[in-house]
């Protein structure tokens, strides 16, 4: 039963048609509205909203104003990159443009404040005024002024004006060490496994039955819901996959009833998207291409590997290799590994590994050129000498960020560098040079 | 008695409740001025007698507001301001400045704001200065060719007055101060700020012309006073509309204040910290659960309103992370015993992850690396961890050594309010090896 929401000075059809708009969002809708009380009535001079993302933060905010018809400006700081333009969004928003434009060529919060005075004076505020700025964390980001002056621009513009900052991070954050007027602060929590599914439920196909549909949004929640919350790419996912999951039923092949065969369809399907469409290494179009394709060739799905595929010139393999070594074992070990008559070494002494101290948990130590060229010269050895220039070859490397360059500047004479490349990327280019990469590594011994 | 019975006048309880939240929320929100500040008598008298004799003898003066936030340091002012004001003759003659560190962010943006504010725009015109102090000259010494032949006397109020002392050579300040001293107009600076340390952002030639007068407010109220205070906050004036609502309403608030829970409430706020406008939030929130179908303030709104400004909201965030994430915490955790607090990057997260997935493989998928990393990049994101040494380094991103800014108390408790959340990994939160 959604709960009908009830606060005096407002009309009791907009409230309706309100709640109707925000499912599982009733309560916050009702505790923002009971704070902001009457429409002529003052309210607090900040609120401070935080909640996970895609947790109806800024859509229950704006719904309420744009329905109930407050007076209101609302603006994202990511696409403010100058206060001037924060000021004039306002200023449009509130008073209209002659009002904006009437700000100077960059202007200073001394500025704005002046002219909403200006502009208040003229035209008082018969009811609250909001100013809405989602993405707030970013403002830590602009002028050291802008968050304290936004925090109490009641008191600095002398209307009835109430701020509402939206973030999905802590207030703690925010505050400096001088401290500033506190916001009120109002959490949003994240939606139920319940709720989410009632909310995505509602978006269902025309031509297939509701039921279908929440059957649907079940098995996806079951593949997603312990990685992701997000409502967005939840719905996102959702509508992506929603024609894989009607296939069977295109073609005949099931009925609505066959729920088991529609999930066996499905759920592999949904995983593998989690791997690719879910971490935005290809892009929904190319998802889609690619189902096409595959099904075309019947190609057995691949794994995460097929992507990170760079093509690279033979020795340049060899050096990254050689880098990589470099990279993660230690010096002390080199002569075990790439010396062919390395004499007597023990084993015990040779051997010395505590899982604290594995190479691959710390990442990649910075190394010289000389231990790199000699690594090199070692792996490659019997195969045909180099003639290619190895100095070209390794700036190349540095600037495809496969190594970077880590040296001082006050070193220039010898720069050291990174492996920063991954141990699957390693492996693969190993792979296809045939070096069996592993059993030089000192981790994997 | 005629009096009250002809102002009797009846109201619907829904117009009293909305006449209710009209009157208070002018208190909590919009820093209505009190018929006077309370606890700070002494300092009240100072002030005014030091403004009196700028605004009425005309003498310079100087003077810092000293305070913590929302202790009164503004409203102190604007209430003794109220008053200077009753006097004839001070209305007709003072003038005011008012400044704020957060507006006038440097000198220039500043002498326009003041030039401005003495309405001295057409006088001053396109004229060209060669230094700040001579522009101040000139714009004190255009107030002297009033009718009066004397001078007028300027209230220059300086509020956020430390941030002033980051301009350039605080020139503004040097120069206000240097004209408080000299007896050239009469002035009084009066700055407002929360930083005791004030005098040590000074320039020696700044700090030396300052007549080093300092006003703290700092409440020293006893928790009596306090919770009489609570009350009259709270109570509807005597000429409220509905005579009877109106004592009802006031009748239900001495109640209220003599409530045990309450009065536990209120001690704990007092406790944490005696400012006002703290108590103000915190009788808002009270106050917004007053309607119709509660036209009454009840202990429980209280309750609420101070389970509301208590809450920890790294709790609620924790409670809205997926499984996977919340892992990555816990490994975290066990890496910050081990190490000490060292920092650590995601691939020993990742290792701490994987160690506990073999042991109990049923209780958490077991994701591929990449789907972890964007897991981890969302707590960065959240705040929950932070990069050792900025965004900018150059290391790959599983190696950027990152730090977990959350306690111990505050998994333990997230993981019990987490909904549904597997035993293995409660357990495992518990003890690395469980
Ligand atoms: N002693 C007092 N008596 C009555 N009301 C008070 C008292 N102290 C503070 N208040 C009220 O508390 C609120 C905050 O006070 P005020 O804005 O003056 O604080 P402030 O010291 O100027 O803070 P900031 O440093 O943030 O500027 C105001 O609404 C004020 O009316
Ligand atoms: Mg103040």
């Amino acid at each position: 039963m959604p709960v009908q929401l009830q606060h005096s000075g407002y009309s009791a059809e907009k409230l309706q048609s309100l709640t109707e708009s925000l499912p599982c969002r009733e309560a916050q809708a009702s505790t923002l509205l009971a704070l902001m009380g009457e429409p002529d009535q003052y309210s607090y001079p900040s609120i401070f909203i935080y909640g996970h993302r895609a947790s109806g933060k800024s859509y229950v905010t704006l719904r309420v104003l744009k329905e109930l018809e407050l007076p209101h400006a609302a603006v994202s700081c990511v696409e403010c990159v100058s206060p001037g333009l924060l000021f004039e969004q306002v200023l449009l928003s509130l008073f209209g443009h002659t009002a904006a434009s009437s700000l100077p060529r960059c202007p200073s919060l001394s500025d704005f404040v002046r002219l909403y005075k200006q502009l208040c004076s003229q035209n008082p505020a018969k009811q609250t005024r909001y100013i809405v700025l989602d993405r707030a964390e970013l403002l830590r980001d602009m002028e050291v002024n802008l968050l304290p002056g936004f925090l109490r621009l009641q008191e600095l513009v002398d209307d009835n004006v109430t701020v509402i900052l939206l973030s999905e991070i802590v207030w703690d954050k925010f505050r400096p060490n001088t401290g500033l007027f506190e916001p009120l602060l109002l959490h949003f929590p994240d939606y139920t496994k319940a709720e989410l599914q009632k909310i995505l439920a509602r978006d269902s196909h025309p031509s297939y039955p509701q039921e279908l549909y929440s059957f649907y949004i079940n098995i996806l929640l079951g593949v997603f819901y312990s990685v992701c919350r997000d409502l967005r790419e939840l719905r996102h996912l959702a509508a992506l996959n929603f024609p894989k999951f009607c296939e069977p039923l295109e073609n005949g092949e099931a009925k609505e009833s066959d729920t088991h065969k529609l999930w066996r369809n499905i759920e592999p399907h949904l995983k593998k998207a989690m791997q690719t469409v879910y971490l935005r290494e290809i892009s929904s179009v190319q998802w889609e291409q690619q189902q096409e394709m595959m099904e075309k060739e019947a190609m057995a799905p691949k794994g995460l590997s097929a992507y990170t595929h760079v093509e690279l010139p033979y020795y340049s393999k060899f050096l990254l290799i050689a880098a990589y070594l470099a990279s993660y074992n230690p010096a002390r070990t080199d002569r075990r590994f790439f010396l062919k008559h390395h004499g007597k070494m023990k084993k015990t002494n040779f051997l010395k590994k505590h899982e604290k101290t594995s190479n691959h948990l710390l990442g990649p130590k910075p190394f010289p050129l000389d231990r790199l060229l000699a690594i090199f010269y070692s792996v490659v050895d019997s195969r045909v000498a180099p003639t290619a220039s190895v100095f070209s070859q390794i700036s190349s490397l540095v600037t495809l960020q496969l190594l970077t360059l880590v040296g001082h500047d006050d070193q220039l004479d010898s720069p050291k560098y990174k492996c920063a490349v991954s141990l699957d990327f390693i492996c693969a280019i190993s792979r296809t040079v045939s070096f069996d990469i592993v059993r030089y590594l000192y981790d994997f011994l | 008695m005629s009096k009250r019975k002809s102002r009797e006048t009846h109201m619907t309880s829904g117009e009293c409740v909305s006449q209710v939240q009209r009157i208070l929320r002018e208190r909590f929100c919009h820093q209505g001025l009190p018929e006077k500040p309370v606890g700070l008598d002494s300092q009240y008298k100072h002030l005014l007698e030091l403004l009196k004799r700028t605004a009425v003898h005309g003498e310079s003066n100087s003077i810092l507001i000293v305070g913590p936030r929302g202790t009164g340091k503004t409203m102190l002012l604007s209430c003794v301001l109220r008053e200077l004001m009753d006097i004839n003759e001070v209305q007709k003659n003072l003038l005011q400045v008012y400044l704020n560190g957060l507006l006038q962010t440097d000198d220039r943006i500043a002498l326009r704001e003041i030039t401005r504010q003495l309405n001295l725009e057409n006088v001053v015109g396109d004229k060209v200065f060669g230094s700040f102090a001579e522009n101040l000259g000139f714009l004190l010494e255009a107030l002297r060719k009033g009718d009066r032949g004397s001078s007028q006397p300027v209230l220059f109020v300086l509020d956020e007055f430390d941030l002033f002392a980051h301009h350039k050579n605080q020139t503004l300040l040097y120069n206000l101060l240097d004209v408080s001293q000299s007896a050239q107009a009469p002035v009084a600076v009066v700055g407002l700020t929360c930083r005791l340390d004030v005098l040590e952002l000074l320039e020696k030639r700044v700090k030396s012309r300052f007549s080093h007068r300092q006003i703290l407010v700092a409440s020293s109220l006893t928790f009596g006073q306090y919770l009489d205070n609570v009350r009259s906050q709270l109570s509807l004036p005597q000429d409220f509309p509905d005579a009877r609502f109106g004592q009802e309403w006031n009748d239900s608030v001495a109640k209220l204040c003599e409530d045990k829970s309450v009065e536990e409430i209120l001690q704990k706020q007092f406790n944490s910290s005696k400012d006002f406008r703290s108590l103000h939030l915190l009788l808002l929130l009270a106050l917004s659960r007053v309607n119709v179908s509660s036209p009454t303030l009840r202990a429980v709104d209280l309750l609420e309103a101070s389970r509301l400004c208590t809450v920890d909201a790294k709790a609620n965030m924790l409670h809205g992370l997926s499984i996977l994430e919340l892992c990555l915490i816990i490994s975290m955790k066990h890496l910050n015993d081990i190490y000490d607090g060292e920092p650590f990057n995601f691939q020993m997260v990742h290792n701490e992850y994987k160690k506990f997935i073999q042991r109990k493989s049923n209780s958490v998928h077991n994701y591929e690396k990449p789907v972890i990393l964007k897991a981890f990049e969302h707590l960065l994101q959240l705040e929950l961890i932070k990069l050792v040494d900025g965004s900018s380094s150059k290391t790959q991103r599983e190696y950027q050594l990152v730090r977990l800014l959350l306690d111990h108390g505050q998994i333990m408790e997230a993981l019990q309010r987490y909904p549904q959340c597997p035993t293995d990994v409660k357990q495992w939160a518990v003890s690395s090896l469980a």
